[in-house]
């Protein structure tokens, strides 16, 4: 008898169990694992421009302003201040990150005496050139990230995110 | 495919025996509803686990959110119901399965009271079982503070006032439990600890050694 069949009794009923404890453990699983993963499925938040300086005060020696905006945090609004490094190249607004590409520390204009025309990062002496590229035969890979502008009524406005150069 | 998987893996380490200690046990006739369907009572145990398992899960995700903080506690909660995906649905099945853990445990209670099935000699099991009871009236007491809004507040100031009710050590017992002399940030803190490390903790202890002296002691017979 048993043979007469494709799928003997023992194998349907395993399959007919494990096919309906699958489906009511999904049913229990799948919304909560939705829930856990929703903030790498959120629409990405409006990267709104932020009026950080008068084109007037810039020259093209690299200067420090603050960066002041709202961050989302869900049930929280953080005012967060970044330092945003930025000076003219001819015509050109050049906003960079501080973030140095090598471990993340913080770089600052003309700090190391023997360089005083490039950032310089403390950490493990990373430098980078005035338009932010890296200086070969020191830490860091790729050059200094850099915001995105707009010049509006003499105004300099900045993304909050900066992007990889190059 | 995955039969080859687990062969390689049971020739090296020889998990079968594992799970067959586990899996592998008679079910008398008189539990198995199949044949009578009245003996569906014996499944209140099985749930009463089941709705824990939930409780646990949907509680771990929701502390993704939640923080226990008296600013911010109402408004996370808020959030990760009404903005984070399917927050509704996993909220409601804490907060719901909340109630369904304590239904399941006292039928489940009920069924072994009327089938006779805490004498000898399984009274350790009756009596771990009620501290089971105990433990999962504690999470229901310390889980119902957390959302931080009045209903949480005033019911847990009418927990605080019963435990003020037992003779000399009720004040300190107060105030132990909310940590100082009102209702605040140190209540919730210390709430949020107990319902989300030392209760489950124990309880997860207490289950293990229920079922073990279950599989030790088998089912009790019929009536
Ligand atoms: C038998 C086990 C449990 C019971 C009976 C229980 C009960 C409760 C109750 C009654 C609430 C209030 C819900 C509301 O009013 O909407 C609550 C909230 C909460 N529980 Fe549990 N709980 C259990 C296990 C756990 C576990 C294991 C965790 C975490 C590991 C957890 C985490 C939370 C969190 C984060 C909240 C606050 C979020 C909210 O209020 O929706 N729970 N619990
Ligand atoms: S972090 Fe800047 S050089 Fe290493």
């Amino acid at each position: 008898m048993e043979k007469d069949h494709n799928v003997s009794r023992r194998q349907f009923l395993t399959y007919a169990l494990l096919g309906t404890g699958g489906f009511m453990a999904a049913g229990v699983i799948m919304p909560m694992v939705r829930f856990g993963v929703d903030p790498i499925l959120q629409a990405d938040a409006e990267d709104d421009m932020v009026d950080v300086a008068a084109v007037d005060d810039l020259t093209d020696v690299p200067q420090a302003f603050d960066m002041e905006y709202e961050q989302d945090h869900g049930w929280h609004v953080e005012q967060v201040t970044e330092t945003v490094w930025i000076h003219m190249e001819g015509d050109e607004v050049v906003a960079l990150s501080p973030t140095c590409t090598h471990l993340g520390c913080t770089v600052n204009w003309g700090t190391d005496p023997d360089n005083p025309e490039q950032f310089f990062c403390p950490c493990h002496f990373g430098r980078f050139e005035r338009d932010g590229t890296n200086v070969q035969g020191t830490p860091p890979t790729e050059p200094l990230h850099r915001y995105e502008h707009e010049v509006r009524d003499g105004r300099v406005f900045l993304g909050t995110n900066p992007s990889p150069q190059i | 495919m995955l039969q080859r998987i687990y062969d390689w893996i049971d020739d090296r380490v020889d998990v079968t025996p594992l799970w067959r200690d586990v899996a592998d046990h008679e079910v008398p006739e008189h539990v198995n509803p199949g044949h009578h369907f009245s003996a569906f009572v014996y499944c209140f145990g099985g749930l009463t686990f089941f709705t824990v398992v939930i409780q646990i899960l949907s509680g771990m995700f929701l502390t993704m959110y939640y923080v226990p903080d008296i600013v911010n506690a109402h408004a996370s909660v808020e959030y990760l119901q009404s903005d984070v995906a399917f927050g509704m649905i996993v909220r409601g099945m804490h907060h719901w399965g909340a109630s369904v853990v304590i239904v399941m445990v006292f039928l489940h209670t009920l069924r072994v009271f009327f089938t006779g099935s805490y004498k000898k000699p399984r009274e350790i099991n009756w009596v771990v079982g009620v501290l089971l009871f105990f433990i999962i009236l504690g999470l229901g007491f310390t889980g119902y503070l957390l959302p931080w809004d009045m209903k949480a507040y005033f019911a847990t100031q009418v927990g605080l006032e019963i435990a003020e009710t037992v003779p000399v050590v009720g004040d300190l017992l107060s105030n132990l439990l909310a940590g100082g002399e009102f209702i605040g940030a140190q209540t919730l803190t210390r709430f949020f600890a107990i319902h989300v490390f030392f209760l489950p903790g124990a309880l997860l202890g207490l289950i293990a050694i229920h079922f073990i002296m279950i599989r030790r002691q088998g089912i009790s017979g019929p009536l």
